[in-house]
C-alpha cells in the first residue's frame, strides 16, 4: 500500500500535523510512534499549564495529548505504536520508510510525503563536561521525570538541580512534593531560561534557592553521588577561584538544554542548520528535500507545546498542498540571515510564490536585552520593519510577522537583528 | 582444589583464563567487582599497538608484536569489534622527524610488519584534517582499534564455556601458603576459602597488594592517571587512523582515534602521584588534552562531546612488564605492571603465563573439545530479510530500546542470559551498547533497568548502574505506594 503521508513521531507535533493534513483532504495518513502510546513526552508531564493558547484552559500534559488523540480518533488517520523508524529515503516519485516493530517485523513502507516530528533529547553531563567522578545519581531532568511520573519510582532524596530550564524547575517542585529535599537550583547564566511562572510556582513557593551565575565544577562519589562542588562564575562564565562550596546530595538533575533529534534526518542527507541542530526549513516547513517536512522540537526547541502544535499544523497543511500538487517550487527564494544578537530563525528560507498574505518568522535572541528594536532589513540593508520591545530574553521565543508586501522588498535576503533604540 | 586461581578479570586475567581453558585443568578466575573488565581495561585508549614503541629486547616489545597479531585472530574467533586501521606517529618538526625514524628502525627490529615513513603530502592524503604543522609520520598498518571490554567479556565467556569458573563479587583479602598449596581468603561469605596449586596474579593496580599478602615486596605499582574525551559519531570521520604525536618520557602522548563504533576518542594525558581510587576527571587536564589534540587534528567540535572518563595505568617501578614466577613465593606467577601496550599484549602475555606454569611443574594436557568460537547477535548489521526472520523468531528483536545505537530488546535480553551475563545497566552497555550513544542512557536507561529487573527477577531498586552501591532508584513514589 502506498501512503500519502507518513508522520514520524506521535507527540504533539506529529499529532497536530496528521490531524491538519487529514482536514485538508488527505486520506492515507500513517503515524509511526516508537513508544507504546501516542502523546510523546507530554505523557510524563503530569503538571498542568498546557494548552493556555490552543484550548484557552490549563491542561496537564496527558490531557493535552488526549485532546488531539480524541480528535484523531474521529478520522481515518492510522498509527502504529512501538514502531521504530530505522531510515527514510527519497526516490523519484515515492519516498521509503524502513521501520520495525514486534508484531509486523520489518516494515518497508512507501509514501508520497513525510513529516519529521521526532522531537528532541536532553543535553547530558558529557555534553557539558562536568569534571569529577562518575557515580550513579546524575540524571537528566527528563529521565528523572519519567522515573517519577511514569514508573512511579523516586530517584533520590537530597537533590541539586543544574540549569533553570522549565523541566528543571518543574522537577524541583515534583521532587519536593515527593518528600525529597531540593537543596538548590544552580544556573550558569545571570538569568533563568525558564518561564517566570515556573520560577515562582516551583522554586519560590517552596523556598528553593535559585543560584544565578553559579555552576557545578566537580562531582564527587565512588558509587552513588555524594556531593557536588558549586562555584560562582564571572561575566565570561568562568568559575571564580575561592567561591567553591560543597553541597552534599545523592542526586543531581541536569536541565541544561535540549537538542533536536535528527539522526534519521542526517542519514537521509537532509541539510541541517548548525544553530538550531534541526533541518533547514522554508515557509512551508519543508526541508531541502521536496516532500519531506518537519515540525516541532525536531526543528527547533519550543517554549510551549501550544506553539509546537501550531507548527505541526503548518507542516500538515503544507504536506497536504504538496500531495495535491498545490505547493509551488518557487524561483524567488529569500534567505533569512541572523543579524546581531539573533541566534537563529525559523524558517531560514521563504519562497514568495507560496505566501498569500503574510509569514511569521520565529527567532531567538542571544542574551537578555532591555528596550531594543527588532529590525528586519533587506538585501541592501534598508529597514523593512521595526518593532520596539521593552525586554527580550533567550528563554522566550520571539516572533515577527511580515506581510507579502514586506517580503517583496527583500530582494533575496532578509536580516533580522536587535538594534539599539536611538 | 584448583590447579590455577587467577586473580583479576581484566583483559590480562581473562586472556590467561581462556588460554588455560585449552588444557585439562581446574581453573578459577577471581574478580572483586560485580562484572569483568572493571579496572584499567575499562578505561584506556582501546588501541592495538603495532609494536615500534617498546625498546628492542624487552618483554614489552616481543609481547606487543605477538599480541597485535593474536588480537586480530582472537577478535575474529570471539566476535569482538576490531578494525585494523593502522597508526600514524606524527612529527611536527624536523627534530621529531628524527625520532620518527628512530621508531621506524626500532619497529623493524621488533618485527613490526610493513611500516612506512610518510612525508607531509602522503600524510595529508591519508588524513586530510591533520594539523598544519605536521611534517611527516610513521605509518604502521598493522595497528588497530578494538572494543576493550567487549574483548574481555567475550574472552571470559569463552573461557567459562570451556570450563573456567568465574567468581564475581569476590575480593581477595588474604593468601596463605602451606606446603605447595595456597589458600585464598575472600570477602565472599558464600564461598569457602579457595585452595589452589598455582596462583596467577593479574590484579592490575592492586597486583602489588596481592603479592605482598603472601610474599616479599617485589615491586610497587604507581598508578598513572589518564583522561579522555569521547565524541559523538558526528566527529568520528575526522580521523581515519590512530594518530599519535611523538612520544615523551611520560608515555605515548595525546592521541586522536576513531573507535570501533565510529566515535572519536581524544586523550590521554599522564598524571603521576594519584591514589588507586582517583578516577575522576579535572578541568585543567581536560583543557590541556583539548589544546594538545588540536595540534594533531583540526576542527574537533567539543560541543559534540558525549562523555569524559579517566583510567589508571598499572605502571610499576620497573621499565618492563613483570611476567615471572615470584622470587619469594614458588607457584605464584606475577603478571604485573601491565601498562601500555598491555591491552594489545594481553593475548601474548597469556601464552607466556601458560609457558611459565608449565615450566614450574603444572601438568598441561590439551583438551580435545576446546571450543574457540563465540557469537552474538548484531541486529542492525543484518539484512532486511535477516532482520525480518530474526523478529519472527523472537519478537523482542522488533523493539528498539536504544535509539542512539539502535539496539533491540532481543539483544539486551541475550546479553543478560549469556554465560557471563550482564547484571547491571552498565554491564548491558558494555556488552551491547545502549547508553553508549549521545543521549547517554537518558531514553533507554529506564527501559534497560526494567528489562534487567524482569529478566533477573530483581526489584527495580536493586538494579545497579555499575559497581555495587551505584543504585539508581530509592523507592516508590507516594502515589504508587497508595495504588
Amino acid at each position: 500500500m502506498m501512503y500519502d503521508l507518513i508522520v514520524i513521531g506521535g507527540g504533539p507535533a506529529g499529532l497536530s500535523a496528521a490531524y491538519e493534513a487529514y482536514n485538508r483532504g488527505i486520506e492515507k495518513i500513517l503515524i509511526l510512534e516508537r513508544d507504546k502510546e501516542l502523546g510523546g513526552i507530554l505523557n510524563q508531564c503530569i503538571h498542568n499549564g498546557f494548552g493556555v493558547h490552543s484550548f484557552k484552559e490549563e491542561l496537564t500534559g496527558p490531557e493535552y495529548a488526549g485532546r488531539y488523540i480524541e480528535m484523531l480518533n474521529s478520522t481515518h488517520v492510522d498509527h502504529k505504536l512501538d514502531t521504530m523508524v530505522l531510515s527514510i529515503s527519497n526516490g523519484r516519485d515515492v519516498k521509503h520508510v524502513e521501520a520495525i516493530n514486534t508484531e509486523e517485523g520489518y516494515l518497508s513502507l512507501e509514501t508520497r510525503a513525510i513529516i519529521l516530528a521526532m522531537g528532541c533529547r536532553e543535553r547530558t553531563r558529557g555534553a557539558i563536561q562536568i569534571p569529577g567522578e562518575r557515580p550513579s545519581g546524575v540524571f537528566t531532568a527528563g529521565t528523572a521525570q519519567r522515573y517519577v511520573n511514569m514508573e512511579g519510582y523516586m530517584v533520590g532524596k537530597k537533590v541539586v538541580i543544574l540549569g533553570s530550564g522549565d523541566i528543571g524547575l518543574i522537577m524541583a517542585r515534583r521532587m519536593t512534593l515527593e518528600g525529597a529535599e531540593v537543596k538548590a537550583c544552580v544556573e550558569l547564566m545571570p538569568y533563568s531560561n525558564g518561564l517566570n511562572r515556573n520560577i515562582v510556582q516551583c522554586l519560590d513557593d517552596y523556598d528553593i534557592p535559585l543560584l544565578l551565575a553559579h555552576t557545578i565544577t566537580e562531582i564527587k562519589g565512588k558509587q552513588r553521588l555524594e556531593a557536588v562542588v558549586i562555584q560562582k562564575v564571572d561575566e565570561n562564565r568562568n568559575p571564580i577561584p575561592g567561591t567553591e562550596q560543597t553541597l552534599e546530595c545523592d542526586t543531581l538533575l541536569l536541565s541544561v538544554g535540549l537538542i533536536p533529534e535528527n539522526e534519521i534526518t542526517k542519514n537521509a542527507g537532509i541539510a541541517l542548520d548548525r544553530r538550531t541542530s534541526g533541518p533547514i526549513v522554508n515557509e512551508a516547513m519543508e526541508t531541502n528535500v521536496k516532500g519531506i517536512f518537519a515540525c516541532g522540537n525536531v526543528v527547533h526547541v519550543h517554549d510551549l507545546v501550544d506553539f509546537v502544535s501550531e507548527e505541526g499544523q503548518k507542516a500538515g497543511r503544507s504536506a497536504a498542498k504538496f500531495i495535491k500538487n498545490e505547493l509551488k517550487e518557487g524561483q524567488d527564494v529569500t534567505e533569512i540571515k541572523n543579524g546581531d544578537r539573533v541566534n537563529y530563525t525559523v524558517p531560514q528560507q521563504i519562497r514568495l510564490e507560496n505566501i498569500m498574505e503574510s509569514q511569521e518568522i520565529m527567532f531567538r535572541v542571544s542574551n537578555v536585552f532591555k528596550d531594543v528594536n527588532i529590525t528586519v532589513r533587506n538585501h541592501e540593508g534598508e529597514l523593512i520593519k521595526k518593532l520596539r520591545r521593552p525586554v527580550v530574553a533567550p528563554g522566550e521565543m520571539e516572533k515577527i510577522k511580515l506581510t507579502r508586501a514586506d517580503l517583496e522588498k527583500a530582494n533575496g535576503l532578509l536580516t533580522i537583528a536587535l538594534e539599539e533604540v536611538i | 582444589m584448583y590447579d590455577v586461581a587467577i586473580i583479576g578479570a581484566g583483559i590480562v586475567g581473562a586472556s590467561v583464563a581462556r588460554e588455560l581453558s585449552r588444557y585439562d585443568l581446574k581453573v578459577c578466575l577471581i574478580e572483586k567487582e560485580n562484572d569483568v573488565s572493571e579496572g584499567a581495561t575499562k578505561a584506556n585508549s582501546a588501541i592495538v599497538h603495532a609494536g615500534y614503541d617498546p625498546e628492542e629486547g624487552t618483554d614489552m616489545a616481543r609481547l606487543n608484536v605477538r599480541g597485535c597479531h593474536l588480537t586480530e585472530v582472537y577478535t575474529k574467533e570471539l566476535d569482538v569489534p576490531y578494525k585494523k586501521i593502522g597508526s600514524l606517529v606524527v612529527a611536527f618538526s624536523e627534530e621529531e622527524m628524527e625520532h620518527v625514524e628512530m621508531l621506524f628502525h626500532r619497529g623493524n627490529a621488533n618485527g613490526v610488519p610493513d611500516q612506512k615513513i610518510l612525508n607531509r603530502e602522503e600524510l595529508l592524503k591519508m588524513e586530510p584534517n591533520i594539523g598544519d604543522t605536521a611534517v611527516g609520520a610513521l605509518y604502521s598498518p598493522s595497528a588497530g582499534i578494538v572494543g576493550p571490554w567487549e574483548f574481555t567479556i567475550a574472552t571470559t565467556e569463552n573461557a567459562v564455556v570451556n570450563g573456567v569458573e568465574l567468581l564475581l563479587d569476590t575480593e581477595v583479602v588474604d593468601i596463605k601458603k602451606e606446603g605447595d598449596i595456597f589458600t585464598i581468603y575472600t570477602d565472599n561469605a558464600e564461598l569457602d576459602p579457595i585452595q589452589t596449586k598455582y596462583i596467577v596474579n593479574a590484579a592490575g593496580i592492586y597486583s602489588d597488594a596481592i603479592m605482598n599478602m603472601v610474599g616479599e615486596q617485589e615491586f610497587k605499582i604507581r598508578p598513572r592517571r589518564g583522561q579522555y574525551f569521547v565524541l559523538d559519531k558526528s566527529q568520528g570521520e575526522l580521523a581515519h587512523h590512530v594518530i599519535f604525536q611523538c612520544p615523551t618520557a611520560l608515555g605515548k602522548g595525546i592521541l586522536v582515534s576513531p573507535t570501533v563504533h565510529g566515535n572519536l576518542l581524544v586523550g590521554p594525558d599522564a598524571e603521576d602521584n594519584v591514589e588507586r581510587d582517583e578516577i575522576g576527571t579535572t578541568k585543567e587536564r581536560m583543557d590541556y588534552i583539548r589544546e594538545t589534540a588540536d595540534k594533531s587534528i583540526k576542527g574537533i567540535n567539543y560541543r559534540e562531546s558525549i562523555r569524559n572518563f579517566a583510567g589508571l595505568r598499572a605502571q610499576s617501578d620497573r621499565n618492563d612488564f613483570i611476567i615471572e614466577e615470584s622470587k619469594s613465593v614458588k607457584g605464584l606467577v606475577n603478571l604485573a605492571g601491565i601498562k601500555s601496550p598491555g591491552l594489545t599484549s594481553a593475548p601474548a602475555i597469556a601464552e607466556d603465563a601458560a609457558e611459565i606454569l608449565k615450566n614450574i611443574g603444572l601438568e598441561m594436557k590439551k583438551k580435545e573439545d576446546f571450543n574457540p568460537s563465540r557469537r552474538q547477535t548484531h541486529f542492525m548489521s543484518l539484512s532486511p530479510e535477516e532482520k525480518a526472520a530474526k523478529i519472527k523468531e523472537d519478537p523482542k528483536f522488533g523493539r528498539i530500546i536504544c535509539r542512539c545505537e539502535n539496539i533491540t530488546e532481543g539483544e539486551i535480553v541475550e546479553a543478560i542470559h549469556r554465560p557471563v551475563g550482564a547484571l547491571t545497566v552498565d554491564g548491558i552497555k558494555r556488552r551491547v551498547r545502549p547508553g553508549m550513544g549521545r543521549c547517554q542512557g537518558g531514553f533507554c536507561g529506564p527501559r534497560v533497568l526494567e528489562i534487567i529487573s524482569r529478566e533477573l527477577d530483581l526489584p527495580l531498586e536493586d538494579v545497579m548502574q555499575d559497581k555495587n552501591g551505584s543504585y539508581i532508584l530509592v523507592g516508590e513514589t507516594k502515589n504508587r505506594g497508595e495504588e
